[in-house]
């Protein structure tokens, strides 16, 4: 076949014509105050950038990104004719849009615009002047060599969906949710439990304020389950995510309830029938328990109970069906299935928030060996009126009321040995903690053992000023053991507390009868399988990477996939709520355009060149790419492909292009960076 | 009218690329015919004074084949490329260095050693080296020096045509042949590829083909491959995707991996591509596992691709963008 037709000609759609057209370059290096300058030779660069062919005019500034800067530009595109422009500044993340902007208001694609990142590439990196500004020539010549092969691109526009996924049904997703939903938009709100509220449903008070966390958050709840504009899947999990920005395809499973919610009325005589008693791991933490038929939380919502297959006795042994006999209204439903449903939506915001640090990981503090060393979580549902000790503090024999209670602080936080980050929300707990054993137990003494003290929140210092003042005693160093072993008789029955304090320089013991550990805040087990599914970064302990940290705390790398509360980062309930809001916001003002322009940068198929291979089918992370059976070709979905350049790189037969990254110009910036390198010798053997 | 002239000379080669050349049947009685063979060490007594001897450009057709190594080849290319009006680089060797070129993995030294000491079947006690100059009683006699490093023939003299191919398939030099025989212009001359296809192997390969999960690399010898699904998702390094079209696919359909001997697609780095290819789908660990876990698994996948440098460069190192491996070598 070929041999009729040997010089078929490849078509390439992104290939440029061979430079040294007539482009005209404009090079601009930009001090960015001392950031660069201190480092890199700027006039120098600039002075070299001058002399390079194609290159018309090439100056050093103060300040690039500011407006001067900018009209430098846009006069020079004007009055030069230039059209290619190079900035030698920051990284293409943070300025690129602004030199692209300022293209376009002189009337040049925004895509003939090249950035070169002398600083946190170049004057970061080094102290060494002379190697930085070698660099950065390097860098400017490799901008300029791609640049000159650059072609102009015009955005896409595409329509969003104006429907919002919102996983997870904690605070931060609570409040994303009745945001965009207040705002007219219709979210769909999935969680994975039986019922929403999170972790902040589990606690009592909440610190600084001691507001009771249910009269806050309840109210919350019912809004959602009661909004027009929020369909609330509880029971459910994500199974898949297809699609882009604007139009995601969300595959849910509703796991099976067993209860019909249209006939249930949440009376909650089916959990009060019910034989079976188990402990519950789950919302009480071990602490109470629970039946097989259940919910969370009186005020749990939805209202509707589940069935827990694996401890019900119908389930196991076939027998029982007490809940079906005494259900008033024919609710329960033995033979329900799990549900598939699929969604459509715009936007996704994950709040799949935090899981507590596993205390045992700490053996020398003894959770789980001595009895009366409890986890925080465990001392929230203990205080909490409506947990399993019906707010009274005692110990684990359920009657004895503690005289002394150690608190410590940053167990398996700010550790090396576990994680190193500060958990940011256990100090003000351990407080609160304080607070509420002198509240309910006056005459009990309270010792918290403490690294720094982290109170920089609004009242968050006078907060500590008052628990301070209740005479709780604050002992400064990192406890080293908990022990039963007495060494003395006034030790014996009691728990030991070895620790150094630092501020008498002195190794101390202290006995008590209870011990909190303020187990701090890790990523969930399953972060990096979620994120997977949602295709976005994790760091690494499994926090998921916002774009930028301060800049753009609630978009990640994936356009469309935004991230609120917890599961980006230690928060408590404020940050929590406030980053929810912002993710709303952000989804809300992106909707208010109705369709969206996305960057040109995407990835296409020669289907000439194509030999069909299949190579490329299975790597594209947003299933962009699919195989003609009939014309044995592959294909890119130009709206699906987000320009990652994963199948570029992949496709042996160099059938796909990347426009905006196509191989000449990537090659031409790579021969530019390499200017000064030398050529390669031939070895001749020389006669012997 | 005089006949056109042809010529044929065979460098760095095994000569191969010769019997391919007879393999075009009675097509070769038609070549007798129209041209006057002025030049073909294989096949007539020809020497190198009468090929001086020739005006320049007095060699219409010039097929060379095989590697530049040494002095004399690089002679010849230099006078077969002054006395031809066009130079062929014929077979792979003179295109992309072919298997002689797997010599730049190392240093002539080295090669030497290998050749003429180490091996197995050589009897030390006799081993004799080749000196490029030896001194006899009747005076000094020369022998062409071996060059360190391989190089196709394109990156010693301008070539206007390549026949890729290890050896070009018979059907497509004949092809070249009769368009030639028939007046039929050619492509724009400078290098361009004729005599195969521009699309990449699986274009003609009709096995069947679906995505690639590989989880072990196999050596032809280690398994026998299903025979009408793709080798490649079998495990094995099959190079037709990153190869150039125009065999038919002929070591695939009997179940032999492609080994690449018709070379890259138009400017590619062959062995580049197909590694970047088959690293795209070693199906390792996922996104459940750690990091280090991931590479741990990854790297246990490659480890079963035996011999990288020979599996994806086995015919275009010379020509790649490596051209040759640097070694420091110091015994020599």
């Amino acid at each position: 076949m070929s041999a009729e037709n040997p010089h078929r000609t490849r078509h390439d759609p992104h290939a440029t014509p061979d430079a040294g057209h007539g482009e005209r370059v404009g090079v601009y290096v930009c001090h960015c105050g001392h950031n660069i300058a201190n480092t890199v030779a700027v006039e120098e660069v600039a002075e070299w950038a001058g002399e390079q062919p194609n290159v018309v005019v090439a100056r050093d500034y103060k300040f690039m990104c500011s407006s001067l800067g900018q009209e430098l530009i846009e006069q020079d595109i004007q009055q030069l004719g230039l059209n290619r422009v190079v900035v030698a500044a920051c990284s293409p993340h943070m300025h690129e849009k602004t030199f692209r902007s300022a293209c376009q208001r002189a009337g040049l694609n925004p895509y003939l615009f090249e950035m070169a990142n002398i600083r946190e590439m170049g004057s970061w990196a080094t102290d060494d002047r002379e190697a930085a500004t070698q660099k950065a020539k390097a860098q400017v010549k490799g901008a300029v060599e791609r640049a000159v092969r650059q072609q102009p691109l015009e955005p896409l526009y595409v329509d969003i969906n104006p429907n919002t996924l919102v996983v997870g049904g904690g605070i931060a997703g609570l409040t994303a949710a009745l945001e965009l939903a207040n705002a007219g938009y219709h979210v769909y709100l999935v969680e994975r439990d039986s019922s929403i509220g999170g972790h902040m449903a589990k606690l009592d008070k909440t610190f600084p304020t001691l507001d009771c966390a249910a009269c806050i958050l309840t109210p919350k709840m019912v809004d959602v389950a009661n909004h027009p504009n929020i369909t609330l899947m509880t029971w459910s999990e994500v199974l898949s995510v297809h699609g882009y920005v604007g139009n995601f395809t969300v595959r849910v499973r509703k796991k099976a309830r067993y209860i019909k919610e249209d006939l249930c009325t949440g009376c909650g005589t089916c959990v009060e029938k019910c034989p079976v008693r188990i402990i519950d791991q789950n919302f009480e933490v071990g602490l109470g328990y629970r039946k097989a038929v259940y919910r969370n939380f009186p005020q749990a919502v939805p209202k509707y109970p589940v069935i827990d297959t694996a401890n019900c006795t119908f389930f196991q042994r076939g027998k029982c069906r007490a809940c079906e006999i005494v259900c008033p209204t024919d609710a329960i439903d033995f033979n329900q299935k799990d549900e598939i449903v699929d969604l459509e939506v715009g936007n996704i915001i994950l709040a799949t928030g935090y899981e507590q640090f596993d205390a045992r990981r700490v053996p020398q503090y003894g959770y789980g060996r001595l009895a009366n060393v409890f986890t925080s979580m465990e001392f929230e549902r203990m205080v909490n009126a409506a947990g399993p000790t019906a707010g009274r503090v005692v110990l684990r024999d359920g009657v004895t009321v503690p005289k002394r209670i150690a608190i410590i602080h940053c167990v398996g936080s700010r550790d090396k040995n576990y994680h190193e980050y500060c958990s940011r929300a256990c100090c003000m707990a351990a407080l609160k903690f304080a607070h509420l054993v002198h509240e309910r137990v006056p005459e009990a003494e309270v010792f918290n053992f403490y690294i720094d003290i982290r109170a920089s929140g609004k009242h968050y210092e006078e907060f500590y000023h008052r628990v301070l003042s209740e005479g709780t005693h604050f002992i400064r160093g990192r406890v080293a053991e908990v022990t039963d072993a007495a060494r003395g008789p006034g030790e014996e029955g009691q728990l030991i507390i070895q620790v150094e304090d630092t501020l008498i320089g002195k190794q101390r013991r202290i006995p008590v009868d209870m011990v909190i550990l303020m187990a701090g805040m890790e990523s969930r087990k399953d972060a990096r399988q979620v994120a997977a599914l949602f295709g976005l970064g994790c760091d690494y302990d499994g926090w998921f990477t916002e774009r930028h940290a301060k800049l753009d705390p609630v978009v990640t790398m994936t356009e469309g996939i935004l991230v609120a509360g917890a599961c980006q980062g230690p928060k408590a309930i404020p940050e929590s709520v406030a980053q929810g809001s912002a993710a709303a916001a952000r989804v809300a003002g992106m909707m208010g355009q109705r369709v969206m322009k996305r960057e040109p940068v995407r990835a296409c198929i020669d289907a000439a060149s194509c030999s069909g291979c299949r190579i490329c089918n299975t790597l594209c992370p947003y299933h962009a790419i699919t195989f003609h059976e009939d014309r044995k070709v592959s294909e890119v979905i130009p709206a699906l492909c987000q320009g990652c350049g994963a199948c570029v790189a992949a496709c042996p037969s160099a059938a796909i292009s990347g426009a905006h990254f196509t191989r000449d110009q990537v090659l031409a910036q790579i021969e530019g960076i390499l200017w000064d390198a030398r050529q390669p010798e031939v070895l001749w053997l020389e006669p012997q | 009218m005089a006949k056109p002239t042809f010529a044929m000379y065979w460098a760095a080669s095994c000569g191969g690329c010769e019997i391919s050349l007879l393999n075009v049947g009675e097509l070769i009685l038609d070549v007798d015919a129209a041209f006057d063979v002025v030049f073909w060490p294989c096949v007539a007594d020809f020497k190198y004074q009468d090929v001086e001897g020739y005006p320049d450009g007095y060699i219409d057709l010039c097929l060379f084949n095989g590697a530049i190594r040494n002095s004399e080849n690089e002679e010849l290319a230099h006078l077969l490329r002054r006395k031809s009006k066009t130079l062929v680089a014929f077979g792979s060797c003179a295109y992309e260095g072919c298997a002689p070129g797997l010599a730049n993995l190392t240093t002539n030294a080295a090669t030497i050693r290998t050749v003429y000491t180490d091996s197995l079947t050589t009897d030390e006690s006799r081993t004799q080296v080749p000196r490029p100059v030896t001194q006899v009683p009747e005076g000094e006699i020369h022998i062409p020096v071996l060059y360190e490093t391989v190089r196709p023939l394109d990156q010693v003299v301008p070539v206007d045509y390549i026949i890729p191919g290890c050896p070009p398939e018979a059907r497509q030099i004949a092809a070249v042949l009769r368009a030639v025989l028939t007046g039929m212009p050619l492509p724009a001359p400078g290098g361009t590829i004729i005599g195969a296809g521009n699309v990449a192997l699986c274009e003609e390969c009709p096995l069947a083909k679906n995505v690639k999960q590989i989880t072990r690399f196999y050596r032809p010898y280690e398994i026998v491959p299903d025979p009408g699904i793709c080798l490649l998702e079998q495990g094995l390094v099959c190079m037709g995707p990153a190869t150039r079209s125009g065999c038919g696919a002929l070591c695939p359909q009997v179940g032999m991996r492609c080994e690449g001997c018709y070379g890259p697609l138009d400017g590619q780095d062959q062995g580049a591509r197909m590694l970047a290819a088959v690293a795209s789908v070693v199906a390792a660990g996922g996104s459940h596992i750690d990091e280090h876990a991931q590479a741990q698994e990854i790297a246990a996948v490659m480890d079963t691709l035996v011999d990288p440098a020979g599996t994806f460069y086995r015919f275009s190192l010379a020509h790649s963008l490596l051209r040759r491996a640097r070694v420091a070598d110091n015994s020599a």
